[in-house]
């Protein structure tokens, strides 16, 4: 368990590397200059080669790259903004403020956005499959799954605005969607993020739906359920005992590879609400050509999703005992 | 007909008749590609404290008629007709309480593949104690107790150890074991051992085999052996049902059936044996020939397209209706011949055998 955990660490630490490395390239590779936006409309060459020095650009790119890696452990001086200690991951080149002060402060609205919408997720999309499985051919099977295709083929930003024209302005039944800080007041959190979290849900829900179903009837059909029934084993114990942890391997693995899709969705939202999260960050960044920006966003939203997916592996650990974690 | 308590002790009095009775049974599974009539009429008794050898080709539908004492086919796919009594229960129409009670502790089963049949997310002693759980209201402790003395008796080493190991981390034989301790863990009345030892190596197939012939001895129960070694269905079994296309080629005891065979089905699986005693090798006879499609059975006896006597049987019968065995009691088969044709047709087929041995010793002494 331990030598699984260094190892995997040590590969996501390589996976962010490469991440940062190939968003540093890329962005050098658009044919767009940040230092001449730094540096106003009117902008004499040599003022132009200032803002360059003092944005630390005259230097070769892995020059570059290498500071701002140094600066995430070490901390860094920086001619244009002054000292930024670790971890450092520059200023922005838009709102000049630190580009990690502003990730923490937006990071729990992505992280309560994506986190209770993973939970509405599992939990509705592997209870309507059950249900489903269990009813399997009847009126009730039938309704899962057609809904289950509807949900499929909706919109966040289209079931977004609509629902929040009917549940908030029309019936008045939740509060505009907003981030209220789960630490200050729980509830208000929960009511204010509860159609953020729905509208996310809809699109993933139903594939977890159709997946929890299949998976179910799937694992009935198996010989190790069929010798459960020799034993005596009542249907529900059938059910609830023996085939439940087969069919939910393979989810566990496609919520793993799901979680980097949600983090989208979960950006999509936040514009759809205007929730001021990571994903709104990320969409500036892109807009303002704001380098330091957008490399924070990238490097942070990566972090995230390797992480859970280290997460998931130790959980399909505990589902499985034939998965050794070495 | 006296009723008896049907959860009484095992040994005490029964009603009359045998202690499981199967009756004109018949399986058939819809699928997409039609009807599968698995089995078909199929008839044959167990007496109380004795094993009934069941052989057959692949797909003959062995197993189907075994899952089908256990009610575990499902009932969306498959419909079943005729009687399957069980001491004064009729276990077709028995609901799905009963069934259960019943399943794991007067009626068991081991399966095939031990592999596949053990669940590979918990413990064999939790797979076994559970049973004990279920049908004896054990506590957990007790559950676990029972199942490391479960695991002693059928031999597996360090079984205060090996309760804790998943399936995955036992050896084949071993899981074959632990399939059979969970079999066993209520002393069922009726086994259903279907093939329990294809998988392992002859010495634990002995093994196995004198398991289930102490328990028997034991615990008076009556077992069901699946097999397809006939080797195997001589040393242990009392009575043999010889199956084909989901119907009872041949009933007898083992004596009248593997010595005066008389269905021409029989004989190719004899022939297809290898001998042990046999002083040279006798080639190997196989019934030629594929087993018929189950979806279209062949009309007339199933036997028909493989078999090399028709003509002598009369055609009319062996394409045209179906044979039923006859007599109705002792030995019987399902064919058209005559009992003196069967006599004569052994006696040169026999001659042929000791033709083929002449040949074979010619052949060695070139
Ligand atoms: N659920 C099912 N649906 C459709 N056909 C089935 C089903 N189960 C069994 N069959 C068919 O019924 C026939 C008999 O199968 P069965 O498993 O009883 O054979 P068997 O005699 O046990 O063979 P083997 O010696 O290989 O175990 C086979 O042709 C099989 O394909
Ligand atoms: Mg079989």
């Amino acid at each position: 368990m331990t030598s699984f955990l260094v190892r995997r660490i040590l590969g996501a630490l390589m996976i962010l590397l490469i991440i940062s490395a190939v968003t540093f390239y890329l962005f050098y590779a658009v044919p767009r200059d940040p230092a001449r936006a730094f540096c106003g409309k009117i902008c004499p060459p040599e003022t132009l080669q200032l803002v360059r020095h003092n944005l630390g650009m005259d230097e070769p790119l892995f020059v570059q790259y290498w500071h701002w890696l140094v600066g995430i452990f070490a901390g860094r001086e920086l001619v244009q903004f002054g000292d930024c200690p670790a971890p450092c991951l520059g200023y922005s080149f838009a709102t000049q403020e630190p580009v990690f002060g502003a990730i923490v402060d937006r990071f729990p609205v992505t992280l309560s956005l994506t986190f209770g919408a993973s939970i509405v997720i599992l939990a509705f999309g592997i209870i309507t499959g059950m249900i489903a499985a269990w009813k399997v051919g009847q009126p009730l099977d039938k309704i899962a799954s057609a809904s289950s295709v509807i949900g499929a083929s909706l919109q966040i930003y289209f079931v977004g605005p609509l629902l929040a024209f009917y549940l908030v302005d029309t019936m008045q039944l939740i509060p505009r969607p907003s981030y209220v800080p789960v630490t200050e007041d729980p509830v208000g959190w929960f009511t204010h993020l509860l159609l953020p979290w729905v509208v996310l849900s809809i699109i993933f829900t139903a594939n977890y739906t159709r997946m929890t179903r299949s998976q179910m009837v799937e694992q009935l059909a198996e010989d190790y359920v069929r010798t459960a029934r020799a034993k005596g084993m009542s249907n529900r114990a059938v059910f609830f005992r023996f085939a439940w942890r087969g069919a939910m391997i393979p989810i566990v693995t496609i919520f793993g590879v799901d979680l980097a899709t949600l983090l989208g969705g979960a950006i999509i939202t936040e514009q759809t609400f205007t929730l001021h999260g990571i994903g709104e960050l990320a969409v500036r960044a892109v807009q303002n050509n704001d380098l330091p920006m957008l490399l924070g966003v990238t490097i942070v939203g990566a972090a995230m999703i390797v992480i859970l997916n280290i997460v998931v592996d130790v959980l399909y650990a505990f589902i499985d005992p034939r998965v050794r974690l070495t | 007909m006296t009723t008896v308590s049907w959860s009484g002790e095992p040994g005490t009095s029964r009603g009359p008749g045998p202690f499981l009775s199967v009756r004109d049974l018949s399986v058939e599974f819809s699928t997409e590609d039609g009807v599968v009539h698995a089995v078909d009429g199929l008839s044959f008794d167990l007496e109380k404290g004795t094993t009934l050898g069941i052989v057959g080709e692949s797909g003959s539908g062995k197993s189907v008629t075994n899952l089908a004492i256990l009610g575990l086919h499902d009932p969306a796919h498959t419909q079943i007709g005729g009687e399957i009594w069980l001491e004064d229960r009729e276990l077709i129409t028995a609901d799905r309480a009963t069934m259960e009670k019943l399943r794991g502790d007067r009626v068991a089963m081991i399966f095939q593949d031990p592999l596949t049949a053990l669940s590979p997310f918990h413990t064999i002693g939790r797979q076994i104690g559970e049973v004990y759980r279920k049908h004896r209201g054990a506590s957990k402790k007790e559950a676990r107790d029972r199942a490391v003395e479960m695991l002693r008796r059928v031999g597996i080493p360090q079984p205060e150890v090996r309760v804790d190991h998943y399936p995955h981390e036992f050896s084949g034989g071993m899981r074959q074991r632990a399939m059979i301790a969970m079999a066993l863990v209520c002393d069922p009345d009726l086994l259903i051992a279907d093939e329990p030892t294809t998988a392992l190596d002859v010495t634990v197939q002995a093994q196995i085999l004198d398991l289930l012939k102490d328990l028997q001895q034991q615990f008076g129960t009556s077992i069901i052996l699946i097999t397809h070694d006939l080797g195997v269905v001589a040393n242990t079994a009392d009575d043999v049902l010889v199956m084909y296309a989901g119907r009872a080629a041949e009933r007898g005891t083992v004596r009248e059936v593997l010595r005066e065979p008389r269905h021409p089905y029989t004989w190719g699986l004899l022939s297809s044996m290898p001998r042990l005693n046999s002083s040279v090798d006798v080639p190997l006879k196989p019934v030629r020939g594929t087993p018929p499609s189950l979806l279209n059975p062949p009309s007339g006896c199933p036997f028909h397209p493989r078999c090399d006597y028709p003509r002598l049987a009369g055609p009319e019968l062996c394409f045209g209706q179906r044979p039923d065995v006859s007599p109705e009691t002792g030995h019987g088969d399902a064919c058209y011949l005559t009992l003196e044709q069967k006599r004569e047709l052994r006696t040169t087929q026999a001659s042929d055998q000791t033709e083929a041995q002449i040949d074979a010793r010619t052949e060695d002494g070139a």
